[in-house]
């Protein structure tokens, strides 16, 4: 199609495809009909997709040279260019392919998923801006861009997440996700105002290549402690990626986010978005590998991230928030593998779990469709006869998830548990365990859903019953051409990805960290990490997980409820999140508010205002009132006074 | 003989005299109108007074002057006067405190 | 091809002489008032289009400059020119005048024509303000501009305009005399050092100062820029002052009445007095970081939305005075003056963002409150239900209040942030918590006014806006747009100038 990758007008096209097809959608909204709306935005996303296919063929098997190029300079102050540029090698690459892989196949759902909406045509235009985004996030070159994506990824989720405007859970939720995610952001722009500090450009190609002279650089902070500027530098911008990828204590806003329409739940809030934290610390790991501090921190936050969220996927009844919290955890064991400097590792994962938590998500969305917008999985059950290729595709995205040897999932989180056990780092012991106890609970939540859902008694009312049917074929093509990539993806690639040289000039690893390069030793191609994985722990661990889903809601459905009757506290700490939305809400939220109050009503109003304004207006009007009783009104005391002035001047003439 | 000491003499007392009218009375505007004149009257004095000891008629063309402006001043006082009365049916200084701040 | 004409002048003069010809007009004629302004206010706006594209920006001195002699006795001549400083300022005035007198054009029903000329007399002061380049003659426009904002608030405001006219002129009078007096003291001491005493800007820019006079001198601007910016703590005037003003007051107030402050600062503080700048850029800086938390705090919980976004302003105007001091607190730091520049430029962008940002948010304000009567929160909700287009653009809008990368709001927040960090670290934390805060009070707006379910029968019956509404809308996202995806030939026009006062403000006035 191109005959030079270096061309620049094929990364322009890729980016303004499908911002011109939202742009037609969003802006022409009322002049256009819906198969125009879906149109244009579907050309624009495939022709990004078949330009990515090809730019992703380049690098992968041409051997591109790393493209760099300024698109435009944004402004130019203090000699520091701040430019608008795309940078594409191997990761950006690879991005390019799964973010427009994942957002055609969600752009062709949709025709099947919103069909009844009346905002079809604004929910196109939506989803191709934030295609858009993603792809400025994922080529930037420098800093600024990438904030730029960053924030305008997360106008399309607030956009999206708020896209059912009537609901006050939906409004909620989005101010919510804005929020929450201006917290991460807040670190994220002082992380880069540390960058600019350090290096005075945010170039990343600038700035990678000066980082090591600038290790052991200080900054005081609090007077009369020094800390590494590498440390604050990373935790700063890791912070960041915490509201993108909803670590804890910033992933609030995820299960809330599930608010919005399923599609968007599967692209934003699950493929592409919230990975934009994992890909942006690969993206800058010569900075992260300076810092070991900070690599801790990221992996202590991923582990309590990933086990802990994987908890509350259990008890949840909703179909969209089971996956969400499950989204939690797999993005928590990403950030592990990043604190473990597994940074392929990690963005190996991403790529798997893109897909096959897109495939869970728009299997999710066939389900709400089949039940006519029922999401309480209770009310669901025995669904396999009825949505045949729904059911079959979940079980492959499903068995992707929980890392069964062979499909994608196993090889990407094999491969980080593996490699956190061969991280030396403080924390990595912890992160470990949580990892493999995070495997059991995975196995548990998924197959507890699955068998919810597709297996058991059919719980739901009649007239639902009724008109159960498999979904239309644009929703179910999708599912398949999902379901292919979760299964075969991982097997295929890994030996490139994770122990060949695919990222061998993007990820910089210390020599210290290098705990890939250790793995590296002991693998022998896939078929023999198939082999060894069935003997290692986490299979035994996943096993497990399966065999109590199945004992729990398939043997002896009524044993989760004694269970749940007798851990009472355990259950009541699971079902309120632990206490983070409560917390946020009455503390954080009010607390804001609070201030808020008594800064206005005593700060503004009593002392500024009352005290210090019209107090000194007060006390002129006070001062007047003795003043004024002078002036009794007789003329005769005006004339005395006058008298006695003329005398007085008199006296100081005469004297 | 009468010197110039006498007619400022007289011309002080009478200036006192309505000076001492000004704000003495406390009962009608009438008298204060009078009280003004006559310090008119009195400043008129000392001017012919010496006008006459230095040889310099300026002073009585002066004098002329000041007349004319006390006749005006009467007249207008008075219409005040009248209009006041009209309105607040009373000349009595004690209740005229309009001014009061 | 316009190179003889006195152009500048004539920015200044023909919305002055265009009011007073709207006036002359008189009340029954609205319509022909009405057209009259606005081709008034288009041919300024068109005579300032030449002052971009004529501009040199590769020079840092004044251009387009005009020397009359005016009260030659006291040496006061009427001196305008401008430098990349008061260029952008004077083109955002004369837009914004344009979408001003656009945005009266059917609400005002009492006394249009005095309306408009008012705000057509407003916009020539505030050129004049921005040009002069003699004191006297700043001050001049500096009380004149006053007026019509005074009578603007005082008859087409709300019920309680009385209390808030006066409020507003005694807060900015009261910081404006002290201004006087110093500039009397310099004409003054010019006399003795130079023998001859001068009200030019700048050569009172080079007058050799002692340090105390300087610390006098510019804790007097202080008060008057900031009262004008406005700072806290003396601040409450603004709240009060929008929420009386009609929509198109509130537009100039917000939008340009502001940057008078800031470019105060830049033109009198910073160059006047360095050294006392120096000594003393720690209470600015305090000042400026208190009005950035403090009152994005106190703009959360504001019931009434003009309020709200007043006291957004005065939060982003905190960025404005903490980009402007920066330059000696990070020589402390890094040893280095680089990032001052940066520092300053963001303010100045700032400044020219804020003025189209406010400008849409009381736009906005102000086409509910030409429906409902309520500016209110409460009696809203729902509002994108009836008015979708509308409600696109109070969201777009919004966005561009909270600092969304690509709209004009981020550019001069970030610009500062990056180089707040470099004069130490807590400046920046602090400065950047405006991104959860203003965001915070911009979206809970936006949910309880924009989203949600139909909240009562009135905003059942909104219309949604007229092309008059949306061309203005519209007109100002563009610009929103612009700066925020491409600031670069904003910024380029003040390089040299800022350049210059940096290197100016560096060295030492104290004989």
């Amino acid at each position: 199609m191109f005959e030079n990758y270096s061309d620049s007008s094929v990364y322009l096209a890729i980016v303004l495809a499908p911002l011109i097809g939202s742009i037609i959608a969003g802006i022409f909204n009322t002049y256009i009909s819906r198969a125009v709306a879906h149109t244009v935005t579907i050309a624009g996303v495939g022709l990004s997709f078949i330009l990515a296919v090809f730019v992703f063929k380049y690098f992968a098997f041409d051997d591109a040279q790393v493209y760099n190029e300024t698109v435009y300079t944004w402004l130019v102050s203090d000699g520091i260019r701040f430019e608008i540029g795309f940078l594409v090698d191997n990761l950006t690459s690879m991005m390019l392919l799964v973010v427009s892989f994942v957002s055609l196949m969600v752009h062709l759902y949709t025709i099947g998923y919103m069909q009844e909406d009346p905002g079809y045509k604004r929910f196109f235009s939506y989803i191709s801006l934030f295609t858009f985004s993603m792809y400025m996030l994922v080529m930037s070159n420098n800093f600024l861009q990438l904030f730029f994506g960053w924030e305008a990824v997360g106008l399309v989720s607030y956009l999206l997440i708020g896209f059912y405007y009537q609901k006050e859970s939906a409004i909620f939720a989005n101010m919510k996700a804005f929020l929450v995610n201006r917290v991460g952001d807040f670190g994220f722009i002082l992380g880069i105002a540390a960058v600019l500090m350090v290096f005075n450009t945010l170039d990343y190609a600038d700035v990678f290549s000066m980082a090591n002279s600038k290790a052991d650089l200080m900054i005081e902070i609090i007077p009369g402690s020094q800390w590494s500027m590498m440390t604050l530098m990373c935790i700063l911008l890791f912070i960041g990626a915490m509201g993108k990828s909803a670590q804890v204590p910033l992933h609030v806003w995820l299960p809330d986010s599930m608010e919005g329409p399923t599609p968007i739940s599967a692209l934003i809030h699950a493929a592409t978005m919230v990975t934009a934290g994992i890909f942006m610390v690969t993206r800058m790991s010569p900075l992260f590998e300076l810092s070991e501090t900070a690599l801790s921190f990221i992996m202590v936050i991923g582990a309590i991230t990933a086990l802990f969220m994987g908890f509350l996927g259990v008890i949840q009844n909703d179909i969209k928030r089971v996956v969400a919290y499950s989204t939690l955890s797999q993005l928590g064991y990403m950030t592990v593998a990043l604190g473990a400097s597994a940074y392929s590792a990690a963005v190996f994962h991403l790529m798997t779990h893109a897909f096959f938590k897109a495939l869970l998500f728009l299997a999710a969305g066939s389900v709400i469709i089949g039940m006519h917008h029922v999401q309480d999985i209770r009310q669901m059950g025995g669904l396999k006869k009825y949505m045949p290729i729904t059911y079959w595709t979940s079980l492959l995205g499903t068995l992707a998830l929980i890392g069964f040897p062979g499909f994608s999932g196993f090889f990407s989180k094999d491969s980080i548990i593996e490699a956190v056990h061969a991280s030396h780092l403080v924390g990595s012991d912890f992160a470990y365990y949580a990892v493999l106890a995070g495997v059991f609970i995975t196995a548990l939540y998924s197959l507890r859903l699955f068998f919810i859902v597709f297996h058991g008694r059919e719980r739901m009312d009649q007239h639902t019953k009724a008109h159960l049917k498999e979904s239309p074929w644009v929703v179910t093509v999708p599912l398949v051409l999902l379901a292919i990539p979760s299964v075969i993806i991982g097997g295929m690639t890994i030996s490139s990805v994770l122990y060949g040289d695919y990222f061998s000039n993007v990820v910089f690893v210390q020599h210290g960290h290098d705990v890939l390069g250790h793995l590296k030793e002991e693998y022998h191609g896939p078929m023999a990490m198939v082999l060894h994985g069935v003997t290692s722990a986490p299979f035994f661990l996943m096993v497990a997980g399966i065999a109590t889903a199945w004992v729990l809601y398939m043997k002896r459905p009524e044993w989760p409820a004694k269970i749940k009757n007798s851990f009472g506290l355990i259950y009541d700490i699971l079902d309120n999140k632990y206490g983070f939305d409560a917390f946020n809400e009455k503390v954080i939220a009010g607390g804001t508010r609070g201030i808020g109050h008594v800064l206005s009503k005593f700060g503004d109003i009593m002392i500024i205002d009352g005290f210090v304004v019209n107090g000194s207006a007060k006390s002129v009007a006070w001062f007047s009132s003795i003043i004024r009783q002078v002036q009794t009104g007789y003329l005769y005391h005006y004339a005395f006074a006058m008298i006695l002035g003329l005398i007085g001047l008199l006296a100081l003439a005469v004297f | 003989m009468l010197t110039l000491t006498h007619f400022l003499v007289l011309s002080a007392i009478i200036f006192s005299i309505s000076l001492a009218g000004v704000f003495i009375n406390r009962k009608n505007v009438i008298i204060l109108l009078m009280c003004v004149e006559l310090m008119l009257l009195a400043v008129n004095t000392n001017f012919i007074a010496f006008s006459y000891f230095l040889n310099d008629t300026a002073g009585q063309v002066f004098v002329f002057f000041i007349l004319t402006v006390a006749a005006a001043e009467a007249a207008i006082g008075l219409a005040i006067l009248v209009v006041l009365f009209r309105n607040k049916r009373t000349i009595n200084v004690e209740e005229l405190d309009t001014l009061k701040g | 091809m316009f190179s003889n004409l006195p152009l500048l002048s004539l920015v200044i003069w023909t919305p002055i002489i265009g009011g007073m010809l709207v006036l002359a007009t008189g009340s029954k004629n609205s319509i022909e008032a009405k057209v009259l302004s606005l081709l008034v206010s288009l041919v300024t706006l068109a005579l300032s289009i030449p002052l971009y594209t004529q501009f040199d920006s590769s020079l840092a001195s004044m251009q387009f400059e005009e020397l009359i002699p005016w009260i030659t006795t006291f040496h006061i001549n009427y001196h305008i020119g401008i430098d990349g400083i008061s260029m952008p300022l004077i083109v955002l005035t004369t837009f914004i005048s344009v979408i001003v007198i656009i945005a009266g054009w059917e609400v005002i029903s009492y006394k249009t024509a005095q309306y408009m000329a008012a705000f057509l007399i407003l916009e020539g002061l505030m050129i004049g303000t921005f040009a002069a380049m003699d004191a006297m003659l700043f001050y001049v426009f500096w009380e004149a501009l006053l007026i019509p904002m005074f009578v603007i608030i005082g008859i087409w405001g709300g019920p309680n305009r009385v209390y808030a006219t006066i409020k507003f002129f005694l807060y900015t009078f009261l910081g404006s005399v002290l201004m006087l007096i110093s500039l009397l003291y310099l004409y003054m001491h010019a006399a003795d050092v130079n023998g001859v005493g001068t009200f030019n800007i700048q050569d009172l820019h080079k007058l050799p100062l002692a340090l105390n006079a300087q610390i006098l001198i510019f804790l007097s601007f202080l008060l008057a820029f900031a009262v004008k910016v406005p700072m806290w703590p003396v601040h409450t005037w603004l709240p009060d002052a929008h929420v009386e003003a009609p929509t198109g007051g509130s537009v100039v107030l917000a939008a340009i009445m502001l940057k008078l402050g800031g470019y105060g600062f830049v033109r009198f503080s910073l160059p006047i007095t360095p050294d006392a700048s120096m000594t003393l850029d720690w209470l600015v800086i305090l000042l400026s970081l208190i009005a950035i938390v403090y009152i994005g705090f106190v703009a959360l919980v504001q019931a009434d939305m003009k309020k709200l976004i007043a006291y957004s302003s005065i939060s982003h105007m905190g960025f404005v005075t903490l980009g402007f001091f920066l330059l000696w607190k990070i020589t402390d730091n890094t040893g280095s003056a680089s990032g001052a520049v940066l520092g300053l430029e963001g303010a100045m962008v700032q400044m020219i963002s804020h003025g189209f940002i406010s400008a849409a948010m009381f736009l906005s304000v102000g086409v509910l409150y030409d429906r409902m009567h309520s500016r209110m929160i409460k009696d809203y909700g729902g509002v994108v239900n009836t008015m979708p287009a509308f409600a696109s653009f109070a969201v777009f809008f919004a966005m561009a209040n909270a600092g969304l990368p690509g709209t004009s709001g981020f550019v001069g927040e970030f610009m500062v942030i990056m180089a707040a960090f470099k004069a130490n670290f807590w400046y920046a934390f602090l400065a950047a918590i405006t991104l959860i805060l203003g965001a915070a009070y911009t979206l809970w707006m936006i949910k309880r006014v924009v989203f949600g379910a139909i909240a009562n029968e009135q905003v059942e019956h909104l219309e949604d806006m007229s092309g008059r509404e949306f061309f203005m809308m519209l007109l100002l996202a563009l610009a929103v747009l612009a700066i925020g995806l491409y600031p670069a030939p904003l910024l380029d026009v003040m390089h040299a100038t800022i350049d210059n006062l940096v290197a100016h403000i560096s060295v030492s006035k104290i004989p």
